[in-house]
C-alpha cells in the first residue's frame, strides 16, 4: 500500500467538495461539503503520520485536532443557517447576496 | 497492521470506491436528506481507511464525532429548515456547473502530478508502534499541549455561540410591564422591578 494511493483518494474527496462548495444552493449542503474538504486533509495528514512519521504520529495529533475544530464549526455554521432562515424564510444561497457587489 | 496484504489492497479499493461514491451522491443528488445520510456514509468509509493506516483511535473518534454528531447534527438541521420550495431557474447555471467540474478536474489533475511527481521521503525502518493512544496521550500532555488547552477553550466558544445564535427570540417588551411589584412579605424588603430580557431594565 503506496502513500501515493491515499494521497490521490484525498485530492480527489477534496475537489468533489469543492464542487459541492461551490455549485450547491442549499445552504446545508455548503456546509456538508465543507465537511468533505476537512474529512480529506485528515485523511492526507493520517496518511504522511503512517507513511512518513510512523514513531512520533504527530499527524494523527494533527488529525485529531482537525476533527475537533470541524464539529464545532458545524453547529456554529448550522446555527447560523437556522438564524438566517428565520429571519429570510430561505436557505437559497443565490439569494444571499447582500455581500455582493 | 496485520493484514495479509491481499486483504488490504482489496479493503482499500472497496473503501475508496465506496467513499468517492457517496461523496458524489452528497454533492450530485437532489433531495438534501439523502445527502445527509450518504455523507454519514462517508465518514464512515474515511474511518475504515484510517484502519488502514494504523490511526485506531482517529478511527473511533471519527465514528463518535463525525458519525454520532456532526451527521445527526445536519440531519437536525435539515428538519428544521425543511422549506419545501422550488428554486428560481436561473440564467448560465448550467454553463456554471460545467467550468465548475472542469475546474475541480484541473485542480485534481494538479495534485494528482505533485503527488505522483514528488519523491516522498518514506520512512520504511521503523515499525509502527502498537498503541496510538499511549502516544497520542503523551503528546496532547507533553509538546502539543497547548493547541490542547485552546481546543477545550474552542468547544466552550463554539458551545457558546451556537446556543445564542439559535435560540428563539426573546420576549417582546410590550408582554412585560416595567412595573415594580410589591411582595407581602413580612421581612423589609426593596421592591423589586420584572427586568427585561432584552436588557432595558432601569438600572
Amino acid at each position: 500500500m503506496q502513500l501515493e494511493y491515499f494521497l490521490l483518494l484525498a485530492a480527489a474527496l477534496f475537489c468533489i467538495g469543492i464542487y459541492g462548495l461551490i455549485t450547491s444552493r442549499n445552504a446545508v449542503r455548503v456546509l456538508m461539503s465543507i465537511e468533505l474538504m476537512l474529512n480529506a486533509v485528515n485523511l492526507n495528514l493520517a496518511g504522511f503520520s503512517n507513511y512518513l512519521d510512523p514513531v512520533n504520529i504527530r499527524g494523527q495529533v494533527f488529525t485529531v485536532f482537525v476533527i475537533t475544530v470541524a464539529a464545532a464549526e458545524a453547529a456554529v455554521g448550522l446555527a447560523i443557517v437556522l438564524a438566517i432562515y428565520r429571519n429570510r424564510d430561505t436557505i437559497d444561497m443565490e439569494q444571499f447576496n447582500l455581500l455582493k457587489w | 497492521m496485520n493484514l495479509a496484504e491481499g486483504v488490504r489492497i482489496v479493503s482499500f479499493g472497496i473503501l475508496g470506491l465506496m467513499m468517492i461514491g457517496t461523496a458524489l451522491g452528497v454533492v450530485l443528488l437532489p433531495k438534501i436528506v439523502h445527502s445527509a445520510f450518504l455523507l454519514a456514509g462517508v465518514f464512515i468509509s474515511i474511518s475504515g481507511l484510517y484502519i488502514l493506516l494504523n490511526a485506531d483511535f482517529v478511527a473511533a473518534a471519527q465514528i463518535l464525532v463525525y458519525v454520532g454528531a456532526v451527521s445527526v447534527l445536519i440531519l437536525f438541521a435539515i428538519m428544521l429548515v425543511n422549506k419545501q420550495e422550488e428554486y428560481t431557474e436561473l440564467p448560465g447555471r448550467k454553463i456554471r456547473k460545467v467550468a465548475t467540474a472542469i475546474v475541480c478536474f484541473g485542480l485534481f489533475a494538479l495534485l494528482g502530478t505533485m503527488v505522483l511527481s514528488t519523491p516522498w521521503s518514506l520512512d520504511t525502518t521503523s515499525i509502527p508502534i502498537e498503541d496510538t493512544v499511549v502516544a497520542l496521550g503523551e503528546h496532547f500532555f507533553s509538546d502539543y499541549l497547548l493547541p490542547f488547552e485552546l481546543a477545550s477553550v474552542l468547544l466552550l466558544m463554539a458551545m457558546v455561540g451556537a446556543i445564542i445564535l439559535a435560540r428563539r427570540d426573546l420576549i417582546p417588551e410590550s408582554l412585560v410591564s416595567d412595573d415594580t411589584v410589591s411582595t407581602k412579605l413580612t421581612l423589609p424588603e426593596r421592591p423589586r422591578e420584572l427586568a427585561t430580557l432584552s436588557g432595558d431594565s432601569d438600572k
